[in-house]
């Protein structure tokens, strides 16, 4: 009698986790389908793509990518570069300053201290968008039109990320070390600088690739504030692309702008994925 | 706590003042340029203000005039706002639910110790890498591969399941079919993640108990998982709702910011976006931002009191300064 139930324990079991197998691989195909066409269709011609699809590469990679990198109309390369400078600097200003804001809220006591907490709690899911008419109002009155500044300096006042850091000083920072510091006569300022940071150097990391990724993705205001062809970005020259009469184009060379747009994500995110993957949620609610 | 505040401060010296230094940037550039913009973008609602050609029209001071433009019908008896606020829900709900649904199924996958996947790491890489994609390259992707020359119908016709090409992005149904299904690929991943943690949260001991008393996995799922993970559940529904409210990305570039067909796929922030960028019709724009903004508040309080109400909680481990 034992014994049958047991068996039948294992049988479901095994049917379980053949389902959970191939719901998971379903999902996994889902996922990786459209990247898969994506680079496939990357490596063909234009009359290759019009004849149909394959399943196998071509060996039209460096020809398709060499059309793409010296497009007249859509320069792929410079916006590249100005989507990383952007990406890079909103990155850094980002991670150090939530993380100056986090300490000073968590290492200090002070009459504003709560309020500023709680502040900033209240205004972190409020979208950017709702304020974007005055911002908009405000880069053209002191003529910051086509400037990277706009795009940049916000970073400094990331709530998310602010929070993220709190949680983060919250379960890292023992104040004794803070203390010691300040018997050895360190300054508060060196104490965050050569002491705290580097503690939080795991939280950093995690963070400066989310606001790396999401400055690099970011499309609504960046468009409504770059003009000139030498100043844009990536996700603007995409919209540029889509709005362009499609039937002219070499669709390899499409393909390959599409796959440069996302390659360099693509690339971080596989090397790093493991601790990416562990940081969406240490900063997030507990239950 | 309350003894340490009152413990007299150690040497006379008041830290008090670094606090405020630390803070300051993150406030300065908080009111400069959100909470300022923000006062803007409210004070511009009220006001006439757009191009004309090239002429200007205003600023001038209009009252409500523009709330109630918003919100009167056109000819065809349809207000705009309602639509594309419908619009930009039934996407958000379209991809949201199976986002939902998927993502707890999984994550009582890859926490269910029975079960004991192997693989996990791959399945997580996976699900989550879309979650990192630019949504505007991501949108631009399926419009190649959903045209009407592109690959998608090469395989429909050369596997013999249609005869002629299909115009996918000139049909209702599949326009939005193909955004939520975006929206669902980019979240599904993420949203695990985060239920997995929930789950991961809850004591063991919770299950363990359910299992001695012969409850089978449906009932472990429905009466112990699933409502200690509510609150957990409730945050991510609401915060993907406050996201989903932000709708703008996939549907401009694979629509051409136009919202077609018939602009049923025209969400609230694509339409924010048309008065901001082409007519700068700043008043209007702002009397939109500010329904959004009504919208996204009343969400966010959600999100505050569940955030506020677990650092309340939150066992304080160590001392401050």
């Amino acid at each position: 009698m034992k014994n049958r139930e047991n068996t039948k324990g294992r049988v479901q079991l095994i049917l379980a986790r053949t389902v959970a197998y191939i719901i998971l691989i379903f999902l996994a195909v889902v996922c990786l389908f459209s990247f898969y066409m994506l680079i496939i269709n990357s490596t063909r011609s234009n009359a290759q793509l019009q004849a149909g699809f394959t399943v196998v590469p071509r060996e039209n990679f460096f020809v398709n990518l060499r059309n793409a990198w010296t497009d007249a109309s859509i320069n792929i390369p410079r916006g590249m570069l100005n989507s990383f400078f952007i990406a890079a600097c909103s990155a850094v200003l980002t991670t150090y300053f939530s993380a100056l804001t986090a300490y000073g809220i968590h290492a200090y006591r002070f009459k504003m201290r709560k309020f500023a907490f709680y502040f900033i709690m209240a205004v972190m899911m409020i979208p950017p968008q709702v304020s974007a008419v005055g911002f908009i109002q405000l880069v053209n009155k002191f003529h910051l039109t086509d400037n990277y500044l706009p795009l940049i300096l916000p970073s400094i006042a990331a709530p998310v990320v602010f929070f993220y850091m709190k949680q983060y000083l919250e379960s890292v920072l023992p104040m004794e070390m803070v203390e010691a510091a300040r018997v050895d006569g360190s300054g508060e300022f060196r104490t965050f600088n050569t002491i705290v940071l580097p503690i939080m150097k795991p939280a950093l990391a995690v963070q400066m690739i989310f606001s790396f990724v999401s400055s690099w993705n970011n499309y609504f205001i960046p468009a409504l504030i770059l003009n000139k062809p030498e100043m844009k970005t990536v996700p603007i020259m995409i919209a540029q692309l889509r709005a362009a009469d499609y039937s002219k184009f070499d669709m390899g060379k499409v393909y390959m702008f599409i796959l440069l747009a996302i390659l360099p994500v693509m690339v971080v995110y596989i090397i790093l994925s493991k601790s990416i993957i562990k940081g969406v949620t240490a900063g997030s609610v507990k239950g | 706590m309350n003894e340490r505040i009152k413990k007299p401060k150690r040497l006379g010296v008041s830290y008090a003042k670094w606090g405020y230094l630390f803070i300051l940037p993150f406030f300065i550039t908080y009111i400069v340029c959100t909470l300022t913009p923000q006062i803007m973008t409210i004070y511009n609602s009220f006001f006439e203000n757009y191009r004309r050609g090239l002429s200007q029209v205003g600023p001038n001071f209009v009252g409500l005039e523009n709330y109630v433009k918003l919100f009167t019908p056109d000819k065809t008896g349809s207000i705009d706002i309602l639509k594309y606020f419908g619009n930009t829900m039934i996407l958000w709900v379209l991809g949201a639910v199976p986002q939902i649904v998927v993502a707890l199924l999984l994550a009582v996958f890859f926490t269910s110790y029975r079960l004991n996947l192997k693989g996990q790491q791959f399945f997580k890489t996976v699900i989550y890498m879309p979650n990192l994609i630019m949504a505007s390259a991501f949108s631009m992707l399926f419009f190649t591969l959903f045209n009407i020359a592109g690959p998608v119908n090469q395989i429909l016709k050369a596997s013999g399941m249609i005869q002629e090409s299909i115009d996918f992005l000139s049909l209702k149904v599949p326009v939005r079919l193909l955004i939520s299904l975006m929206n669902f690929l980019m979240w599904f991943g993420n949203t695990t993640i985060l239920l997995m943690a929930g789950i991961q949260g809850i004591d063991q001991n919770m299950f363990e108990a359910a299992e001695i008393d012969g409850a089978n996995s449906l009932q472990v799922f429905f009466r112990v998982t699933l409502p200690l993970l509510s609150p957990i559940l409730v945050y991510t529904v609401i915060t993907a709702m406050i996201g989903g409210l932000q709708m703008f990305d996939v549907p401009q570039i694979l629509t051409n910011g136009k919202g077609t067909p018939d602009r049923a796929s025209m969400t609230m922030v694509m339409y924010l976006n048309n008065y901001l960028g082409g007519s700068k019709n700043y008043g209007m724009a702002g009397a939109v931002s500010v329904v959004l903004f009504v919208i996204s508040s009343v969400l966010s309080l959600f999100v505050y009191n569940s955030l506020s109400r677990q650092y309340k909680d939150a066992p304080r481990k160590r001392d401050r300064v």
